[in-house]
């Protein structure tokens, strides 16, 4: 053990250990931050959530930090709830008509990407009704609609063709905001408000509402086409993906050491059975089977290790062990071993696997990433699991949608840029424990 | 094992005629040895490929209801057995499901039918498949497999061969400069293989397909394909630029990495300084003394690589839209075309065991001191 520590003691001396472990903690530490900030159950609900969740976000924003290469000031959601502080509340002289006023101060450099107006009333028997008007900074006013409110409705002007027509064929995002002197759309900032108009018929009924101009960027991931912030996935995924990779490495390598020692050790029909079964292995098609049980069984993520790391265990490493343990198994210790009695299991566990730990190491850090690359190319086939929220699922999603057609580069590259990390410093730290514990590699 | 690098044995280099006739009978009783070995290999696996796809009967429920389907539509297009009334329509119905099923087998023990696939496996009766169709309007699975066969052979073998010839070349012209900036470049870069092929694939697409659109984003060749063969190849070639790539992107620093480490261990043997005493040229001493001791490890890395090259098109095909069988494989996830993905998974069986047996073979033929019908078992 102290040889071990002693070994790992000399990785310093790699700058490439040193980047690769700064790398994984990286990712530990992004994935604590998943664990702790959004709950396993939290998170499943906003990766599963429609509307009803994501609502208020928009589809398909860049994040914001495309903000840092552009000379213009991306659009922002606003949203202004009829129960925040700015929005008045007036009640005329008869009682009977009530009018809220949403004020909006629009200062971004683009117009935002759809207005939504999301409504609630209480009501007994006759639903109330509301007339919306928008007001200009320049002290324009235009009739956006009037009608009766559901328990819960919305209402989203640039579908309403009525109210296009009165823009002269702008869409509201565009009409309500831009400045009708100018030639091209030239947006108009400033101070804007929505006055809401409402009549209730009944004594008691009340009306809120919520009045959302979703803009252009949203978050530090953006959104997807579903409008869901990237940032839960990308977040949760790094968990997922290091679990994965962790205990697929850890399962396919341990179970592989342990299997070639015990053949080695027992020679005979054991060692000839274990390669008869290692060559069949070789030959069933890895990722071709993954993909059967994943289509004509369960897309669970946990089968699809578990299948993975038994069909991994007699791959062709299980040959490369076979010839090291052929080796400690002539050593004079195991013989001194044999002599005082010690049983084979002890041996086994004992004796002959220690002395092999120093190559499992890098093989294992190295296994790592390949199983998270796994997890994503059967999402990017697919067969991702449909519950969690993984990285590859979202390159799967970005590719099915066409993001890279439609300019959408944000939605493929942080997954992607997630994944060569974790390649990258898995790769570089067992590339330089490789080079400590393999003595013939030193110095080259 | 590695570490014994004896000098190639003796009896490579005596050529007396009653040997060549010997050698020859060994070869092929190695040869016929090997080929039993591993086609009874072969049957496990596609015994083992038939167990998992229909484990818990689901290939059978699917086949069950597609009869049941087609009954149903037959019964209820036939106008006399319209004006039966509904429970003996029904009962017919289920008659001829039955009947059916019997025809086909499905009434009988798992075990045995077990046994059919496989026999039907073997033969490479793969059934029909239940959406997907050939090109030329087959429903067949061996005729669609065999039909996306030669674009994956040739994305595929074109990859890795390049990959393999300049990786190697590449290796051997850096161990000759160990320690040089190139050399500590690639040492460097040796990690970034970790992301496989099709993940590299995403970003040249974006780079030369989206940014610069010189090249396409993938496809095989122009939607009309051109008519003039010059042209049809043309439009291969330009097509076939980015997948190629990026297979070369994603391993040609690992492999490179791990080829240089080779050829400096060996290098440094007693038998190499001695030639380097001698005063042999450079290009000599890496002919004879490195390369040749080497080849027989060189030809079992590109049978691993071969090996990875089968099911590695999945996904590079995919995403590249190359109409291989990796293509194929995805579309028929996509529609549940089983019959299809439990077909092809037979024959990537039968195209691992053949990479296997081939590259087996030209083992014995490269290494003088593996002796062919005899010590090659141990190896």
């Amino acid at each position: 053990m102290s040889a071990i520590l002693r070994s790992l003691r000399q990785l310093k001396r790699y700058p490439s250990a040193i980047g690769g472990m700064i790398i994984i903690l990286l990712l530990l530490s992004i994935a604590v931050y998943a664990i702790a900030t959004i709950p396993y159950s939290e998170a499943i609900r906003l990766w599963r959530g429609g509307e009803d969740v994501w609502g208020e976000s928009p589809k398909l924003a860049a994040p914001v930090w495309v903000d840092w290469f552009n000379r213009e000031k991306m659009s922002k959601s606003i949203i202004v709830r009829s129960t925040d502080d700015a929005v008045t509340r007036e009640l005329s002289e008869g009682g009977r008509t009530e009018f809220l006023t949403f004020p909006v101060d629009y200062q971004y450099d683009n117009f935002p990407q759809e207005i939504v107006i999301f409504l609630t009333s209480t009501y007994e028997s006759k639903q109330p009704h509301v007339a919306l008007k928008w007001y200009t900074p320049d002290g324009r006013d235009i009739r956006i609609t009037e009608m009766s409110v559901k328990r819960a409705d919305t209402y989203r002007p640039g579908q309403d063709s009525r109210l296009t027509r009165r823009l002269k064929g702008a869409s509201a995002e565009i009409g309500l905001l831009q400045d009708p002197e100018s030639e091209n759309r030239q947006l108009l900032k400033g101070p804007y408000q929505l006055v809401m108009e409402i009549h209730a018929f009944e004594e008691g009924s009340h009306v809120d509402a919520k009045l959302v101009l979703h803009g252009q960027v949203s978050g530090l991931a953006g959104t997807d086409d579903r409008r869901r912030d990237l940032m839960v996935a990308l977040l949760w995924g790094t968990p997922i993906a290091l679990s994965f990779g962790l205990l697929a490495a850890l399962g396919t390598s341990l179970t592989t050491m342990i299997i070639a020692a015990i053949g080695v050790w027992y020679s005979k029909w054991v060692d000839a059975a274990i390669q008869r079964i290692t060559e069949v292995n070789m030959i069933l098609p890895f990722l071709p089977i993954l993909i059967m049980i994943g289509t004509l069984y369960t897309r669970s993520i946990w089968v699809i290790l578990g299948t993975a790391i038994v069909l991994s265990i007699f791959g062709s490493g299980i040959k490369s062990y076979r010839a090291i343990f052929m080796q400690v198994k002539e050593s004079p210790y195991i013989e001194a071993a044999r002599a005082y009695g010690a049983g084979d299991f002890r041996i086994i566990f004992q004796y002959m696997i220690p002395r092999v730990i120093p190559m499992l190491i890098p093989q294992l850090v190295t296994a790592i990433p390949s199983f998270v690359f796994l997890e994503a190319s059967l999402a990017l086939l697919g067969l991702a699991d449909p519950v969690l929220p993984t990285w590859g699922k979202i390159i799967n999603d970005a590719r099915s949608q066409g993001a890279l057609f439609h300019g959408q580069y944000y939605w493929m590259l942080e997954p992607a840029v997630l994944l060569m990390l974790t390649g990258l410093g898995f790769a570089m730290l067992g590339f330089a424990l490789d080079r400590v514990f393999n003595p013939r590699l030193r110095g080259l | 094992m590695a570490e014994s690098t004896a000098l190639p044995a003796p009896e490579a280099v005596s050529p007396p005629t009653p040997r060549r006739a010997s050698a020859l009978k060994r070869v092929l009783r190695f040869t016929g040895r090997r080929f039993l070995a591993l086609a009874v290999t072969v049957i496990i696996g596609v015994y083992l490929t038939i167990i998992i796809a229909n484990m818990g009967g689901a290939v059978d429920e699917l086949r069950k209801g597609e009869i049941m389907q087609g009954i149903v539509m037959g019964v209820s297009m036939d106008p006399e057995m319209k004006q039966l009334p509904a429970a003996e329509r029904q009962a017919i119905i289920e008659e001829m499901a039955r009947l059916q099923e019997k025809r086909l087998g499905l009434d009988q023990p798992f075990i045995i039918r077990s046994f059919t696939f496989l026999r039907n496996a073997l033969l490479l009766d793969l059934g029909f498949a239940e959406n997907l169709t050939s090109d030329s309007g087959s429903r067949l699975v061996r005729a669609i497999i065999l039909e996306r066969l030669p674009p994956t052979l040739l994305l595929m073998g074109l990859s890795y061969l390049m990959l393999f010839i300049i990786s190697v070349f590449f290796a051997l012209f850096l161990s000759r400069r160990y320690g040089s900036f190139l050399d500590r470049l690639v040492v460097a870069l040796a990690p970034t293989s970790s992301a496989p092929a099709w993940f590299y694939g995403l970003f040249l697409i974006l780079f030369f397909a989206v940014f610069l659109g010189v090249l396409p984003y993938g496809g095989m060749v122009d939607a009309p394909p051109p008519s003039n063969k010059l042209q049809y190849a043309l439009s291969v070639l330009r097509h076939i630029i980015l997948p190629v790539l990026s297979v070369l992107v994603s391993a040609i620093w690992s492999s490179t990495y791990s080829w240089r480490t080779f050829f400096l261990i060996y290098s440094s043997e007693d038998y190499v300084e001695m030639a380097k005493a001698k005063g042999l040229s450079s290009r000599d001493i890496e002919n004879r003394y490195v390369l040749r001791p080497t080849l027989p490890t060189i030809i079992t890395n590109f049978a691993l690589l071969l090996i990875g090259l089968w099911t590695g098109a999945i996904i590079l095909e995919t995403v590249f839209n190359w109409p291989g069988l990796g293509r194929l494989f995805y579309s028929a996830i996509n529609i549940y075309d089983t019959p299809v993905i439990v077909g092809e998974t037979v024959i990537y069986a039968y195209l691992l065991a053949v990479t296997v047996f081939v590259l087996d073979f030209i083992y014995v033929l490269v290494d003088p001191r593996v002796r062919i019908g005899g010590g090659s078992e141990a190896a």
